[in-house]
């Protein structure tokens, strides 16, 4: 940490460590105003989503699995078990910021982005010194400025999309922003494991009705990188 | 319109949802650790559910009628490539997009 860097305001340090997530978060919020556009879902629909969800990945899959005709229930659940891992970064953050106003802490929640996480989990450690007001106004600074973008680009991306020709293969935007979002934690035996259990289960289960197959495959890949994470971190 | 209802049905279900998950332990349960093998679980979500979702998407993709397209499953190759290998997402994807298109038009170009 530098000189210059501890003498901002904590707010504008989260301003300053948010800031490069707002680039990969542009190309993401557009595609997913696209992809929405693709499942059939009109303007107000995707806008929807990017306001009361605000969660990409599970956006992601849910207008995907809309495309498909999967029914509301599987929608549901499946965004919802992409989504869990928020729960972590929830339990990572109370000791920090729990002691926070209820109407501060639901306003953290609503925006806990995987970026935002990310930001909050290096910065809070490195200043023991602030106090529960600074570390929440450190959120506010990481989260701010990516809720008007997300939702700026998801309009963008929603308008644009009926405009789009069918040569430019918008269909396959979403999986390359989902195995992007994947790859590059793909560095560990047990998250490779994972990963290879889910598309094995996927492919094989693809005849299972409703989508249920991937649920399924979910669950086993889950399943098989915790178990190989115990062994492993034994080993 | 009932599919409009429809839809509205899963944005309120899934907004209501994921914001429980994010305020759970912020808001709902408090400072109570979780156990470790829950945390090992969690752990695992993102890369139990998307490969998953993407696999049948790169494999019989729904544009050509389910019939296998070089262009997308090399380009589901190379964004898992150069993101294993860059660790960058927004490199990662630069790549998917550029193999996409750089098959689809030797493909457009009578290779295909």
């Amino acid at each position: 940490m530098t000189r210059a860097a501890r003498s901002l305001t904590p707010f504008a340090q989260g301003v300053r460590d948010g800031l490069p997530f707002l680039a990969a978060l542009a190309p993401f919020g557009l595609l997913f105003g696209v992809a929405a556009t693709e499942a059939g879902l009109g303007f107000g629909a995707a806008m929807g989503f990017s306001a009361g969800v605000i969660a990409g990945a599970s956006q992601f899959t849910a207008v995907s699995l809309m495309g498909d005709g999967a029914p509301a229930l599987i929608v549901v659940v499946t965004a919802l078990a992409v989504n869990l891992r928020m729960a972590m970064y929830s339990a990572a953050l109370a000791p920090h910021i729990g002691a926070a106003p209820v109407w501060k802490r639901a306003l953290a929640a609503y925006v806990l982005f995987d970026s935002v996480y990310a930001c909050a989990a290096q910065a809070y450690p490195r200043h023991p010194e602030w106090s529960v007001r600074d570390r929440m106004l450190y959120f506010a600074g990481a989260a701010g400025p990516a809720v008007p973008m997300w939702l700026a680009v998801t309009a963008v991306g929603s308008v644009l999309g009926a405009t789009i020709p069918a040569w430019l293969a918008l269909d396959f935007a979403a999986p390359i922003c989902f195995l992007a979002m994947v790859a590059p934690g793909l560095r560990t035996l047990p998250q490779v494991a994972a990963a290879v259990t889910s598309v094995a289960g996927a492919l094989l289960l693809a005849w299972v009705p409703y989508s249920l197959g991937l649920l399924v495959a979910a669950a086993l890949a889950m399943a098989v990188g915790a178990e190989v994470e115990r062994r492993w971190a034994k080993a | 319109m009932g599919q409009g209802v429809t839809v509205w049905g899963v944005i309120l279900a899934l907004g209501v949802g994921t914001f429980l998950i994010r305020f759970s332990f912020l808001g709902l349960l408090g400072r109570r650790p979780l156990p470790e093998w829950v945390l090992r679980h969690l752990r695992y979500t993102g890369v139990a559910v998307l490969p998953g979702l993407v696999a049948p998407l790169a494999i019989w993709p729904a544009a050509t009628g389910g019939q296998t397209d070089p262009a997308r499953l090399l380009a589901a190759l190379a964004t898992v490539a150069v993101g294993v290998w860059s660790r960058s997402v927004l490199g990662a994807m630069g790549a998917g997009a550029g193999v996409l298109y750089a098959v689809l038009a030797l493909a457009l170009a009578g290779w295909g």
